[in-house]
């Protein structure tokens, strides 16, 4: 009976967490219109969010692509196929580990960035200072930052995947020596605009979900050096466990 | 103190964090273009009251009124219309930390006004220049000393003109340099351009060379009221052990605990 009940108060408390994230998110799309019109501040923060994770997206990009080109290799070639490589590189990259990878590795550097960054305002009373002077906080610091990060991890999840293909290419052709000539007319041939559309769609959504947990996790962190350590962790926790789950719903969802 | 000159007005406020009472039935009357100081022992809320008083957090009960608004009722809009006419300094400066000495004081500038760039400028460095700042316009608050950020903060708030300017502990962590062109600069506003000045304090010797008025607080009320000279020979106990900076008195000291000898020679384990 215990155990039921103490069951059913996480429920109601992860209801009411979830409640509390999405009136953030309302108000943040409240807020988006007059925010847009400050391009300069959006701007800086696609440089902060997206420029400055540019680095670890393609060399991660490369990495994924070059093992999808081994073991990708290694699997087709046992049916005779290893022409469809670059066709199996790039769906797998396109649908699933370019959007994927790119928003894990976006929580991790951008979105603790974000979470730890609005903390830290807040525990230095600069969030309260806008207040003090009649400048909306959730306008000029928080919206900026996350339709920042909303537009910057499509375009990295892109790169991610380009460079990925680009790794697979490097290994499949020119060290295991598939056919150059197969491996992008395949590729061509096979992968379709419904493909790529999955992709974009996911990164999308991540983008929005990691940029989300960030700012929300880091405007509402306890003003302490502790309160804003816990906010970050949590930003990498929740961000990871929410795109493995969106990232199942939307899959079954283009089946 | 004259009703109508007030220009913020405090009646029968109650307010309580976590179901600990800060104020019951506070009154109070800020009164318009003079210096008001707000003392009183740590903990007794003098911080909660300048958030009620700007409207970040609503009292229980009571009314609060400023610039003859409520802040009751107000909107969201309104309350930020009337925090236009305010200006509050921090205690530790809140400089906004991704922007320059310059552009932390040309903040408020750039937020609410068209102004060209030259005027902004102008401004920005005259009031740089009232807190001795301006050859460090274009440095980064990191570069700054406390006492050197606290002033960047004030040019910060001085710069919209306010009619209310509010100092949350103006004074800690000062030099005696910077301390004494701070209580000048704070005389210097309220009597060049009458703006109405609540500084919270502990600096009693300090803040008694400045203030029209004083409040001492205690126990989430006003224990006493009056001039500094006034409450230097005020007939009551917890004045006198405040001004006088007494370790005992009315005011306990230490927080409440067992017995001193008794604890240290138990075997119980560290808290």
């Amino acid at each position: 009976m215990k155990l039921i009940r103490e069951l059913w108060s996480s429920l109601i408390e992860a209801l009411v967490g979830l409640g509390l994230v999405v009136r953030f998110l309302l108000r943040l799309v409240v807020s988006s219109p007059r925010a847009l019109m400050r391009c300069d501040l959006i701007a800086q923060q696609i440089y902060n969010s997206g420029a400055l994770s540019l680095v670890i997206i393609m060399l991660s990009g490369l990495f994924v692509g070059m093992v999808l080109g081994l073991q990708g290799y290694e699997l087709l070639q046992r049916f005779g196929s290893e022409e469809a490589l670059g066709t199996a590189a790039t769906i797998g990259l396109v649908k699933e580990l370019g959007p994927v990878v790119t928003a894990l590795l976006f929580a991790g550097r951008a979105g603790t960035a974000l979470a730890s960054e609005l903390g830290l305002m807040r525990a230095t009373d600069q969030l309260s200072a806008m207040e003090m002077m009649a400048v909306d906080p959730i306008q000029r610091v928080v919206v900026p930052r996350f339709l920042g990060g909303v537009i910057a991890m499509p375009l990295l999840a892109a790169i991610f995947s380009v460079i990925g293909i680009y790794g697979a290419q490097l290994v499949g052709v020119q060290i295991m020596g598939v056919d150059s000539g197969s491996f992008w007319s395949q590729m061509q041939a096979s992968v379709g605009l419904s493909d790529i559309s999955e992709g974009i769609v996911k990164s999308c959504i991540f983008g929005v979900a990691c940029s989300l947990i960030a700012v929300y996790e880091g405007y509402h962190a306890t003003p302490t050096a502790e309160g804003v350590g816990r906010a970050t962790t949590r930003t990498v926790v929740a961000s990871a466990v929410v795109i493995l789950f969106l990232d199942y719903l939307i899959t079954a969802a283009f089946l | 103190m004259n009703q109508s000159a007030a220009i913020i007005e405090i009646r029968k406020v109650n307010y309580a964090v976590g179901g600990r009472s800060v104020f019951t039935g506070l009154d109070m009357d800020i009164a318009r273009g003079r210096i008001t100081a707000i003392m009183g022992p740590s903990g007794t809320g003098k911080t909660t009251l300048l958030r009620l008083i700007t409207g970040q957090v609503v009292a229980d009960s009571g009314s609060i009124e400023v610039a003859a608004q409520s802040l009751r009722a107000i909107s969201r809009a309104d309350l930020y219309v009337l925090r236009r006419r305010m200006g509050m300094l921090f205690q530790n400066g809140a400089l906004l930390t991704d922007l320059s000495v310059f552009e932390n004081v040309a903040f408020p500038l750039r937020e609410h006004t068209d102004l060209p760039e030259r005027l902004i400028r102008q401004l920005v460095l005259t009031k740089l220049q009232a807190v001795g700042l301006r050859g460090a316009a274009e440095l980064m608050p990191a570069e700054l000393s406390g006492g050197m950020s606290r002033r960047v903060a004030l040019a910060r708030a001085i710069v919209m003109d306010p009619e209310i300017l509010i100092y949350d502990e103006p004074f800690v962590g000062l030099d005696p340099i910077s301390l004494g062109v701070i209580l000048r600069l704070i005389r210097r506003l309220n009597d060049a351009l009458g703006i109405t000045s609540i500084v919270v304090s502990h600096d009693v010797k300090e803040i008694s060379t400045v203030a029209d008025n004083v409040y001492l607080l205690s126990g989430g009320k006003v224990v006493a009221r009056g001039t500094p000279q006034q409450l230097q020979s005020y007939p009551s106990e917890i004045v006198r052990q405040f001004i006088g900076g007494e370790a005992d008195g009315p005011v306990p000291f230490h927080f409440p605990a067992p017995d001193y000898f008794g604890e240290l020679l138990s075997r119980g384990e560290s808290p």
